[in-house]
């Protein structure tokens, strides 16, 4: 398991979204306590966890739709903590909410018109969103309350590629799907890699996130509980971390507890 | 042939009632807000034409042209302002100060113009005159005019919410605020033109309705606000068409009423709104969420 | 060692759940002592001032009603007026037929009580906003078919029989008490059901429905009590109007002002305690009294400053009052005492 900062990462190149010392409460809850982390550009980063670990609530809070009690968020190292969502999103956050969350009285069409509406300039539009996923345009007029879960989580995701934005959050893309729709959707990632986007997802089926991204981070009860690259850690590993059985070791305590 | 009079009638001051009910319909689809003093509303809009008649000279139609803008503007700041607040609070909070607002208007209407009902008076053939179907039915041009409008402006705004920018946005907030945000949309932004909308309407409305009929502090609770709702519920909630359809049912109904009895016109509406609420709840019209 | 293990370690030391503090004997005491005093004020003051406290009496009956439903049911009714317009037709009607129109109090209790119900089952289903002018509708509508009846009066109203060669000291005096008893009554009646069980139910319900529904909660019936109960409420003070006006007029009785008065009366004093509608009506009827030769004035600024308190000071006067000394004159919820020392409070969530 590595350390953040241990020298894994190309020297110069700084993080496009840095999250220091986050800590939200729910009420009188803690879901994350002092969760720290980089993404760097052009990386998948993937966030793990089970279900209350606290990971939506992180990505949430990012995109700005919660307040943290304390800590910061840096993107291309200005502080946006105090932003709001909107602004977020159009200097270049966008998450695709978990749940998918399309506009149901609107059309596919009208669902990606809206996340153009306050676009940065860029590669996506929507004709190349229609490109992308090829059954789109022939539909684009029917209410996207009526498309299955498959299709509509397309739709959200081309409505935020249609932003045009520089870190793409995706918050459960796999939830309520069957696999063989979640393989697809994931596998349409590097298409999305390639037009410069970082990918900052949540995911709870593992071994999908594992399969795309760079580097994990797992979190359980609001902690961190595991860092590294997929390459780096064993099956073994990430369950304990996953589950917080013994063998895990918090962030930063390299040795301590567990078998390599 | 009277019956055929009291239809037609009946129709004509429907237009008029969904031109009220589009704007209460409009906030509470979008901001969840039911603005109790939405009748109000109108009726300042009526007292700010007489005003402004009485003082500048102007024609009556160019009342229109400055008071229907000067309206919306002020929908969108108390929107923005008062309104954002009390939503940030709770819907409780909304209705009591909408409530409040309802009050606090009627009473500084009633103290600055007494309680004597008004008329926009405009000398234009217009008002007066009438041309007559068949030999004995009677048809002011007013009404019809007012009728005209009164789609006009629904069809207008129908388009913009279908085709719009705006239009578009408005529909995404009132379906999902937080996604829109996500969006890059300020739902603030958004709700202030949708107030904007609402009050320009109503104050169109009420306009039209000082030069129909007569306006007094009251009139925007006894009558507008009840009647708008009545329409709004009659012919279901998220329909501009709904909203038409159900002003014509509730002014047929009141004029059916008048027939039987000239005190039973406003009772009639009434009694057939009950009836819908007990029979039909979503509307006539209705496109999923109900009340 | 948490909370839960140290009550199950030593179950028998440490902890009480009790109703209210130490001073509660005394609040009861100083009430009483309070009504007393009341009660004896036809003896000792001018008419002119029994007559200002009967329309406190009706002001605080109603806001108290007012409270009940939108403070604690959550249900904002801009419509009770119909309730006040029920109450005095049924003394009218009462009194028309002979009998005394005091003895009609109950009578109108009782009625508005039971036609609550078909009104209830007209608006249950509709939520909030569209409950709210449902009941205006409602209020409208049945003042439109009471019009209709000449034999009580039709549009215009009639006088209100049976004070015939009465005394008029003595009819200021029943017509006082009656306004006391009845505000006494009321009073006593939302306490006493607020502390029981559908007190509980109500406010589990304000802090989560959903939460409550699926503790087995009957919302749906609990809901429905408290609008029969402030219906009959609302026709107690309405038979009380019709008794002190001497009269019924259907624009009057009907008036949606009434509504206006006691939602003022309950926002400003503070909504969702008991004490609240009392403070609300004490500064409701300061203004008035003062503002009295300046017409629609004072329920502008009623209007302006409820208006405020909703937005700023939700918890109105008596919040204010609560946060800094900590009293209940009315306990209705429950205290934890921890060790006989230093009783401690349940947190509360903190609302708006």
């Amino acid at each position: 398991m590595t350390v953040p900062g241990d020298g894994e990462r190309p020297a110069g190149d700084a993080p496009l979204l840095e999250v220091r010392d986050l800590t939200v409460h729910h009420g009188q809850l803690r879901a994350l306590d002092a969760i720290s982390l980089q993404v760097l550009p052009g990386e998948v980063y993937a966030i793990i966890g089970a279900n209350g670990a606290g990971k939506s609530t992180l990505l949430r809070t990012i995109a700005g739709l919660h307040h943290p009690t304390t800590g910061s968020i840096l993107f291309d190292g200005q502080d946006v903590t105090g932003r709001r969502p909107e602004r977020r999103a159009m200097q270049g956050i966008v998450m695709v909410p978990e749940g998918r969350r399309l506009f149901g009285s609107l059309s596919v069409q009208e669902n990606l018109q809206v996340g153009a509406t306050y676009a940065r300039p860029g590669p996506w539009t929507i004709e190349r969103v229609y490109e992308m996923f090829g059954w789109m345009q022939e539909r684009r007029n029917q209410l996207t309350a009526q498309l299955s879960g498959g299709e509509q989580q397309t739709v959200a995701i081309g409505r935020a590629l249609v932003a045009n934005p520089r870190v793409l959050l995706l918050d459960e893309l796999s939830l309520g799907l069957a696999p063989v729709v979640v393989q697809r959707i994931y596998g349409m990632l590097p298409q999305i890699l390639e037009t410069g986007l970082t990918v900052l997802l949540v995911e709870q089926d593992v071994s999908q996130a594992l399969r795309v991204a760079s580097r994990i981070q797992c979190l359980l009860e609001g902690k961190t509980t595991l860092e590294g690259r997929p390459a780096d850690v064993t099956a073994d590993q990430v369950e304990a971390a996953y589950f917080g059985l013994a063998g895990a070791a918090p962030a930063g305590r390299p040795g301590e507890g567990g078998e390599p | 042939m009277a019956w055929v009079n009291a239809i037609i009638q009946g129709v004509l001051v429907g237009g008029l009632y969904a031109l009220f009910a589009c704007g209460l319909s409009l906030m509470f689809g979008v901001m969840k807000v039911v603005n109790l003093a939405h009748g109000d509303l109108a009726v300042v809009a009526g007292y700010l034409a007489i005003g402004i008649i009485a003082v500048i000279n102007i024609p009556v139609l160019w009342s229109f042209v400055i008071v229907v803008p000067l309206m919306a503007l002020l929908g969108y700041v108390l929107q923005r302002t008062i309104l954002q607040g009390a939503l940030d609070r709770s819907v409780l909070t909304t209705l009591m100060v909408t409530f409040g607002l309802s009050v606090v208007i009627e009473n500084g209407l009633l103290q600055f113009f007494t309680a004597n009902s008004r008329a926009i008076g405009t000398g234009l053939a217009l008002v007066t005159g009438s041309f007559t179907l068949g030999s004995q039915i009677q048809i002011g041009y007013l009404p019809v005019v007012i009728f005209v409008v009164a789609v006009v402006v629904l069809l207008g705004l129908q388009y913009f919410l279908s085709r719009s920018k705006y239009g578009r946005l408005i529909r995404a907030v009132a379906d999902d605020k937080e996604a829109a945000q996500l969006a890059g949309a300020d739902y603030r932004h958004v709700f202030g033109i949708a107030a904007a909308i609402a009050f320009g309407t109503v104050a169109l409305a009420g306009i039209a309705y000082g030069m129909y009929s007569q306006l007094s502090p009251t009139t925007g609770t006894d009558t507008i606000l009840l009647f708008a709702f009545a329409a709004v519920v009659i012919g279901g909630l998220g329909s501009l068409w709904g909203t038409l359809l159900g002003g014509v049912v509730l002014g047929v109904a009141q004029q059916i009423g008048a027939q039987i009895s000239i005190s039973d016109e406003v009772l009639a509406g009434f009694i057939v709104f009950l009836a819908v609420l007990v029979l039909r709840p979503q509307g006539l019209i209705s496109r999923g969420a109900q009340s | 060692m948490s909370l839960a293990t140290k009550t199950t370690a030593r179950p028998a030391e440490g902890f009480r759940v009790t109703r209210g503090r130490r001073n509660v004997a005394w609040t009861g005491l100083v009430a009483l002592i309070v009504v007393v005093v009341l009660a004896l004020f036809p003896y000792i003051v001018y008419s002119g001032t029994t007559a200002i406290l009967v329309q406190a009496f009706i002001v605080l009956t109603l806001a108290s009603m007012w409270n009940l439903l939108a403070g604690y049911a959550g249900l904002v009714s801009v419509g009770q007026q119909v309730f006040v317009g029920l109450g005095a037709y049924f003394v009218l009607i009462v009194a028309i037929n002979g009998t005394s129109p005091f003895a009609a109090l109950p009578v109108a209790v009782i009625g508005c009580g039971v036609a609550a119900l078909p009104l209830w089952w007209l608006v249950s289903r509709l939520r909030s906003g569209y409950f709210a002018i449902a009941t205006w509708v409602l209020a409208a509508t049945v003042m439109l078919i009471i019009e209709k009846f000449s034999s009580i009066g039709g549009g215009t109203g009639m006088p209100l029989p049976g004070f015939a060669g009465m005394d008029p000291a003595l009819l200021t005096a029943y017509t006082y008490w009656a306004g006391l008893a009845v505000t006494v009554v009321a009073l006593a009646t939302i306490y006493l059901l607020l502390r029981g069980r559908l007190g509980l139910v109500l406010t589990a319900v304000r802090d989560d429905e959903v939460a409550a529904r699926s503790s087995g909660a009957r919302v749906g019936l609990a809901r429905m009590l408290v609008f029969v109960v402030a219906g009959a409420g609302c026709g107690a003070a309405g038979a009380v109007l019709a008794i002190s006006q001497l009269q019924v007029q259907p624009a009057a009785v009907f008036s949606v002002q009434w509504t206006a008065e006691m939602a003022f009366a309950t926002i400003i004093g503070g909504l969702g305690t008991i004490e609240g509608p009392i403070i609300g009506t004490a500064v409701f009827m300061v203004l008035q009294q003062t503002l009295a030769s300046y017409n629609a004035w004072y329920l502008i600024i009623l209007g302006l400053v409820a208006i405020f308190v909703a937005l700023f000071a939700r918890r109105g006067l008596w919040g204010l009052v609560d946060e800094r000394i900590n009293v209940r004159l009315f306990p209705v919820g429950y205290w934890l005492r921890v060790d006989e020392a230093r009783p401690r409070r349940l947190a509360r969530p903190r609302r708006g």
